[in-house]
Formats: structure tokens, sequence, C-alpha cells
């Protein structure tokens, strides 16, 4: 199990975000770096989602603004550590679709329940393995840096 | 030019986050890639030897799939080649 660090502001923008497309999926790209059990994230980067035909169950980000999201990264000294999307109405675990379109295998994957417009539920999966044919996800603990807002997954 | 590597794919490119190579064009600069590092062939290519439909090439700002010449497109040692995995799901 890795540990995911989150600041007490991108854990409140990545909910908030949720809450602000409900009730379609959010979806954006965690900056932060690497500790050796797991991320620091340092930063949340809201993305558009492309997947407009089916918004409130699917979500794709443009490979063109990732493309921008990692020059900025790379330009601010931080790596992308993960994504963030969120479930409206469904649980925060993760479902058959988000793993078969999991590709960045040591990254996290933070995923939000949003039940009836309101951020529940906070997970983290950690996509690990090594290739593709043995990728797996795993459960992150995710360590709030400001303990005041309350803990993740209550 | 410069071929920036994601953060999956670092491991397999001796922990770097940008390699420079010399190529004349996009398909060569990805064969000088991973002739220095093999190990991250399996990763970009699939058992035929295309690039595995979840990997997004992209020639500075443009979408390599969606230049005239795809992967024959020429590059220069001022242009980067950025390698981004495709990032997707859904409840």
């Amino acid at each position: 199990m890795g540990i995911l660090h989150l600041t007490g502001a991108v854990y409140r923008a990545i909910r908030a975000h949720g809450e602000e497309t409900y009730p379609h999926e959010c979806c954006g790209a965690l900056l932060g770096k690497s500790t050796g059990e797991g991320w620091r994230v340092e930063k949340s980067i809201p993305a558009g989602n492309t997947r407009t035909d089916s918004a409130h169950n699917r979500y794709q980000i443009a490979p063109a603004e990732l493309v921008k999201i990692e020059r900025g990264a790379r330009q601010q000294g931080l790596e992308i550590a993960g994504f963030y999307h969120s479930h409206p109405d469904h649980p925060a675990q993760w479902s058959p679709t988000d793993f078969a379109e999991a590709h960045w295998i040591g990254c996290s994957y933070v995923i939000t329940e949003v039940a009836d417009g309101k951020a529940a539920v906070t997970n983290s999966f950690r996509l690990a393995g090594e290739t593709e044919e043995t990728k797996r996800f795993e459960p992150d603990t995710i360590i709030l840096e400001e303990e005041s807002i309350g803990r993740p997954g209550v | 030019m410069t071929i920036y590597i994601p953060t999956p794919l670092r491991v397999y490119a001796g922990g770097q986050n940008a390699v420079e190579v010399d190529a004349p064009n996009v398909a060569s600069a990805l064969q000088a890639l991973t002739a220095s590092y093999p190990d991250l062939r399996k990763h970009l290519f699939n058992g035929d030897g295309k690039v595995r439909a979840f990997v997004n090439l992209y020639l500075n700002d443009e979408d390599v799939r969606y230049l005239p010449g795809k992967d024959a497109s020429p590059v220069n040692a001022e242009d980067t080649l950025s390698i981004i995995p495709s990032i997707a799901g859904g409840c």
C-alpha cells in the first residue's frame, strides 16, 4: 500500500471540482514529488472532460491538454503524480472502465464519490505492476497535511 | 531533439524525464530512444511493433497521428517529442 500526501487545499479543490461538474464527472491532474513510498501532491490542475457524449459516467483528458500540464509541471520542478476524477452518485471505487483505461503505472488515481451534488468519500488507488499485462490497482493511504478538515474516506 | 518521458516510463529511461536523440524523423527518434533504453520498447510498442493505442505522441504541440507525414515527419534539434499515455475512465 502506498501513501498519498495531499495538502488540504488540493483535497478541497478536487472535491469542489466534483461538486461543480455534478452530475458530470470532473477530472484533472495531480502534480507533486515522489516520496519513495508514494507521492506528495502539491498542486491539482483541473482539466476539461472531453467525454461530452457520456459525461455522467465517463471522463477523458485531451492529450494536448496533458502535454501542457506536463510541460507546466516540468517548469515547476514537479512531476505528474497522478490524476483525479469524480463518480457522480457512484462509490469511490475504481471501476472496470477505470482499470482498462489506466496506463500511468506508479501514479495515483484519486476518486471522489459525489452524492446528490455533495462530495462524499475520496479514495486513492495506485496503479501498481510493471506492464499493461501485470498492472493492478492497490489502495493508497491518503494523508492530509491539514488535519482540521477531516479525514478522507469518512 | 528532446524526447520527454512520462512519469511511469522514467524508470526504464535511467530515471530521466528527458532524453536527447539525434534523428531525422519521429520514427527514427523513437528507434534511437529504444536502442539506448531497450526496456522502453515493450511499453511503447505492441507485438506488431506499432505504437500502443493508448500512447500519444506529440511533436511540439501537434498529435503525430494527425501530421501529414505521421511518424515519418521530419524533426530538428529544437523539436520536442512528448510521450503521453492516455487518461480516461469512469464509473
